[in-house]
């Protein structure tokens, strides 16, 4: 049992960390800013929140799995909000959405009997 | 185990400041930092969970506040220019 | 440490103010950070709530009062000035070589007082974290005297910005409909805050009782508290976060802090010891060395939570 316990524990640090790097590489390689907003949001409840619960495993039932328990619900709390929050500070300063930007594939479904300019 | 932990959190966070130093956007500066404060976050809850110390988790809860207060101020800013007036007034309406 | 390197080089070179001050967000973070490796938690704590929060929004306000972008300046003498930095800075490197290595037990830090402070604190104070018994009560008066940098800095941005000129004036009203508009924005910034300051407020209490025990006390409690005040501020409006904690509360707190903490002194002087002694404020001198730490941490972290909303305040009530 103990033995099990820590082998959930072991992996969710190491998919964890793996969500971390995936992350970063989004926030380095992504074209845009609302792009990159997707790969913070992965390091922050994926990568954070799986690296804390292996925490929380690995430390059985102490004080420090409540204070992580802690952290971790605030940052479930906090962070989609500081995203949403710059989102909107973004939209508002005149980044513009890949689709309203001049050039951007046409993105419209045929209507009946028009042929697809894709084909 | 932990170390491989510790490098991709280092290596992620080294990620978030080349973002932050390059991003062209003020958005993009803004993000990375606050990439970067989550992080903190995570590096600072492995290194007291390695130590044994449980004092160093008061200190991640800080940061993560922290971290939130400081990316509201700076989306504030950079929205509306002025600290004092509320934080509202959207015109593509209430999304 | 290569982290901060490279952060103090763009800070140095980039233009941009706010770019620069992102960036010393994320060097505070990592002079933290360095802290934390240091194993020197409390410290690390404060930098963490000062350094990468309360700095961090204060130097957005300002930059909210100035331009943001820096003024090229004429380069043209630069090279004397480089080369002066580069020589001190080399003259300080060649002075470190003769201290003793880092951690070495022998080292004169380390064999005099210390080791006193570490063997004694527990029997003498009765409290476990030594931090706080140094800083509270062996170096009392030290600490005294940082409170009262940390008012006098409150009062002097008070004096210097102070009220706006026309008296008692109120931020810019909206007409009715977009009065209305703004209430109904941003429900989720508005809902999350109202879950989370409570918690905020009841953690900044912790972080103040708790620092005879972990990392804490004054200083770091009372960030926290204004932190959590300057988030309410923010989501709404100046005059809303007014009218729930007055200008006058302000002001109070600000000078019941310092009170307190000389207070404390003067009583130890009343009752017979040297002033700021707190052995004489009870029947046990432990349990008056417990008291008296207490309440002065008390009256840091009153002073230092007003202090900070009372400079937030003054910079947030200007308008451009």
């Amino acid at each position: 049992m103990a033995l099990l316990l820590d082998i959930v524990g072991w992996s969710l640090l190491a998919l964890g960390s793996v969500m971390l790097l995936i992350g970063g590489i989004g926030i380095v390689r992504l074209p845009e800013v609302f792009s990159r907003m997707h790969a913070t949001g992965i390091i922050d409840t994926l990568g954070a929140g799986a690296i804390l619960a292996g925490l929380m495993i690995e430390a059985g039932l102490t004080l420090v799995t409540v204070k992580l328990t802690l952290i971790v619900i605030f940052i479930l709390f906090t962070s989609p909000t500081a995203t949403h929050a710059l989102a909107r500070a973004a939209l508002h300063g005149g980044v513009r959405l890949p689709q309203d930007r001049p050039g951007a594939p046409e993105d419209e479904l045929p209507g009946p009997g028009e042929q697809s300019s894709k084909t | 185990m932990i170390a491989a932990v510790t490098v991709a959190v280092l290596v992620t966070m080294a990620l978030a400041i080349f973002r932050s130093i390059k991003g062209p956007t003020v958005y993009d500066r803004i993000l990375a930092v606050n990439a970067f404060g989550t992080l903190t976050v995570v590096l600072i809850s492995v290194y007291g969970f390695l130590n044994g110390r449980p004092d160093f988790l008061d200190l991640a809860l800080v940061y993560a506040l922290i971290n939130f207060i400081g990316t509201i101020a700076v989306s504030k800013y950079v929205e509306f220019s002025h600290m004092g007036r509320p934080t509202g007034g959207d015109e593509l309406g209430d999304v | 440490m290569g982290f901060m390197a490279v952060i103090g080089f763009a800070v140095a070179r980039l233009r941009n103010l706010f770019a620069v001050v992102m960036l010393t967000g994320i060097f505070s973070l990592t002079a933290a950070m360095l802290y934390v490796v240091l194993d020197a938690v409390d410290v690390a704590f404060t930098e963490a709530a000062v350094g990468a929060g309360i700095s961090t929004v204060l130097l957005l306000s300002t930059l909210a009062l100035t331009t943001s972008e820096e003024k090229t300046v004429n380069a043209g003498d630069s090279h004397w000035a480089l080369a002066l930095v580069v020589a001190t800075g080399c003259v300080l490197v060649y002075g470190t070589l003769d201290m003793p290595p880092f951690g070495d037990p022998t080292a004169a830090i380390h064999n005099y007082v210390a080791p006193y402070y570490l063997e004694k604190s527990g029997a003498q104070t009765g409290i476990p974290n030594v931090v706080t018994s140094i800083l509270a009560s062996y170096r009392g008066y030290d600490t005294l005297g940082e409170v009262f940098v940390i008012f006098t800095a409150s009062v002097g941005v008070l004096l210097i910005i102070g009220r706006p000129k026309f008296g008692r004036r109120r931020t810019h009203r909206f007409a009715a409909g977009e009065l209305r508009d703004s209430m109904r924005q941003n429900v989720i910034l508005r809902v999350v805050s109202k879950l989370l300051i409570p918690f905020i407020m009841v953690f900044a209490l912790y972080v103040q009782w708790h620092g005879d025990f972990g990392p804490g006390g004054g200083f770091q409690a009372g960030v926290i508290f204004a932190a959590g005040y300057i988030l309410y501020t923010l989501i709404f409006d100046v005059d809303t976060a007014r009218m729930v904690v007055p200008a006058v509360a302000t002001r109070l707190c600000l000078g019941l802090g310092v009170l307190l903490y000389a207070g404390v002194g003067v009583v130890s002087l009343l009752m017979g010891g040297d002033f700021l002694d707190y052995s004489v404020l009870a029947d046990d001198p432990v349990k008056g060395q417990h008291l008296g730490i207490l309440l002065i941490e008390f009256g840091v972290g009153l002073t230092v939570a007003a202090a900070m909303i009372a400079i937030f305040f003054t910079f947030a009530r200007q308008e451009r």
